[in-house]
């Protein structure tokens, strides 16, 4: 398996020990899928159950469930907009998490779910895209990358990864966009928003794409109106919103604005 | 008792003082030896602190386990969680780094040891190492860092971070006199070597009063170019 082989340890004995069972009191994210991943029965071992008394690192590994974040195709490219809080149950364990990704100056990727999940097997994708680069001499495709992606963490189907990525970049056919998560999903599309605010984020990028032809700009400003809504509704996200556009030339970071100036500043534009 | 089972509840702590009743006992791989650890940076300086109190339940086994380990001349690292794990992952990281500097004749830097730890860590995805680790440090360029870490490996550089069972008690006070957080018209001023030392020892005792595993004795890991000075420091020991 791809994470035994690269980190050159011996497979695990207890290698479905720490399975655990999602539930979550906020349980969105899987919701959301409408799926419950549970451990199932596959161990003989009676053991795999004892981790559902609260043991300590059960609980509190840093699941990014409570999350915001989003991406959309427009005209000139894709606009990737994220949040930054991370919890762990109901403590707030950062405001400063990175959830976007820069698997290379062309292709994103952005966190949750796992916040370890999500670091690592990103980065192990990062590997792999600059090994397919070395091979075929041109740049991977992001339909490539996704699928390099979704095919790493299928093989952990079942035992726990939690992993709700969108693969953002451009590549020859133009500006792409697909979703990967660790259940298996790999979806193309024009508009994603995963997470626990996902639905408020939603509700602002839709009625704000509804006029065609964005400028960039424009459409800077609305990703960056979507998760700060997001964020003022869902107890779960907050912090900074992070502001990328990927382009012909590859990705730029917009912007980083922290929500309470993003407050103010809506409140004054309101009056 | 020695071992855990299942009549240790949510965090370590024991959930019914007097007998209710059957009770089903199950073997846990884990315990919880509590401990807190934090972790500034400053311009030109880290500081890594830990308390010195190791206990399991209502017991305390030692009150001279520092949860502090020194991995090279400009790096500290803290780990608490369950004390077996806090060894065996000290021991492997101590390890690595033997092999790195036979293999790349140099030192790991801060961010080089704190990648490691990552994929260390993420190694046990599913059986994880039950440590919440804090590294602080010295990053090439001489400036202060501090790398914070949850027990699956997810990593990221802060400026300060408390870790531990006492850290949902040093982290909003850090956050407010480090990093000016709710404070409106004040001046954001640089944080002196002196300060931070002095704002360490006051928030340890602070927890030491309202947290049961935090206690005994503080011990501060003062790493700057010059190396790394401890200092030791007597909180209550009740």
């Amino acid at each position: 398996m791809a994470l035994a082989s690269v980190l050159q340890s011996e497979s695990v004995d207890f290698s479905n020990y720490g399975r655990q069972r999602h539930g979550f009191a906020s349980g969105l994210y899987e919701a959301e899928l409408g799926l419950e991943s549970v451990g199932g029965d596959r161990l003989s071992f009676a053991l795999s159950t004892s981790c559902s008394n609260g043991d300590g690192p059960d609980r509190k590994i840093e699941f990014l469930h409570g999350t915001t974040t989003l991406a959309f195709k427009f005209q000139h490219g894709v606009i990737v907009a994220v949040d930054s809080r991370a919890t762990a149950g109901s403590y707030i364990a950062s405001q400063t998490v990175k959830k976007v990704i820069e698997i290379n100056p062309y292709l994103l990727g952005t966190m949750a779910g796992g916040a370890a999940d999500c670091s690592f097997w990103e980065r192990l994708l990062a590997r792999q895209c600059r090994v397919y680069e070395l091979r075929n001499k041109e740049r991977i495709s992001v339909a490539a990358a996704s699928k390099l992606l979704a095919n790493m963490v299928y093989q952990y189907k079942g035992m726990g990864l939690s992993m709700g990525t969108m693969v953002c970049g451009w590549d020859k056919t133009g500006p792409g966009l697909y979703y990967v998560d660790s259940e298996g999903n790999r979806v193309c599309g024009d508009l994603f928003a995963v997470g626990s605010g996902s639905m408020y984020a939603y509700g602002i990028v839709d009625s704000g794409l509804k006029q065609k032809d964005l400028t960039v700009e424009e459409a800077c400003d609305l990703g960056r109106r979507a998760i700060y809504q997001a964020t003022y509704r869902d107890a779960y996200s907050g912090g900074q919103v992070n502001l990328y556009h990927v382009h012909s030339e590859g990705w730029t970071r917009v912007s980083q604005s922290d929500v309470l100036m993003l407050h103010q500043q809506y409140q004054a534009e309101k009056a | 008792t020695m071992f855990a089972t299942q009549v240790y509840g949510d965090n370590g702590k024991m959930k019914e003082y007097h007998y209710t009743g059957p009770v089903e006992h199950r073997f846990s791989p884990y315990s919880f030896n509590g401990g807190t650890v934090l972790a500034v940076a400053g311009e030109d300086f880290a500081i890594v602190a830990s308390d010195t109190r190791l206990s399991e339940g209502y017991s305390i086994h030692s009150r001279d386990s520092p949860k502090c380990y020194k991995l090279t001349d400009t790096t500290v690292i803290g780990c608490s969680g369950f004390h077996g794990d806090c060894l065996t992952l000290t021991k492997i990281i101590d390890a690595r780094l033997k092999m790195y500097k036979h293999s790349n004749n140099k030192c790991m830097t801060s961010g080089a040891i704190a990648a490691m730890l990552s994929t260390i860590l993420y190694g046990r995805r599913f059986f994880p190492y039950y440590v919440y680790n804090i590294i602080g440090g010295l990053d090439e360029e001489g400036k202060g860092a501090v790398y914070s870490f949850d027990p699956v490996g997810s990593y990221q550089r802060d400026t300060y971070k408390a870790g531990g069972s006492a850290s949902a008690m040093l982290q909003p006070l850090l956050d407010n006199q480090i990093g000016f957080k709710n404070m409106e018209g004040v001046q954001h001023l640089p944080l002196s070597q002196e300060k931070a030392v002095q704002l360490v020892k006051d928030v340890f005792i602070s927890a030491a009063e309202r947290d049961v595993y935090t206690g005994d004795a503080l011990r501060i890991c003062i790493v700057t170019k010059d190396g790394i000075k401890e200092e030791t420091v007597p909180l209550r020991k009740d």
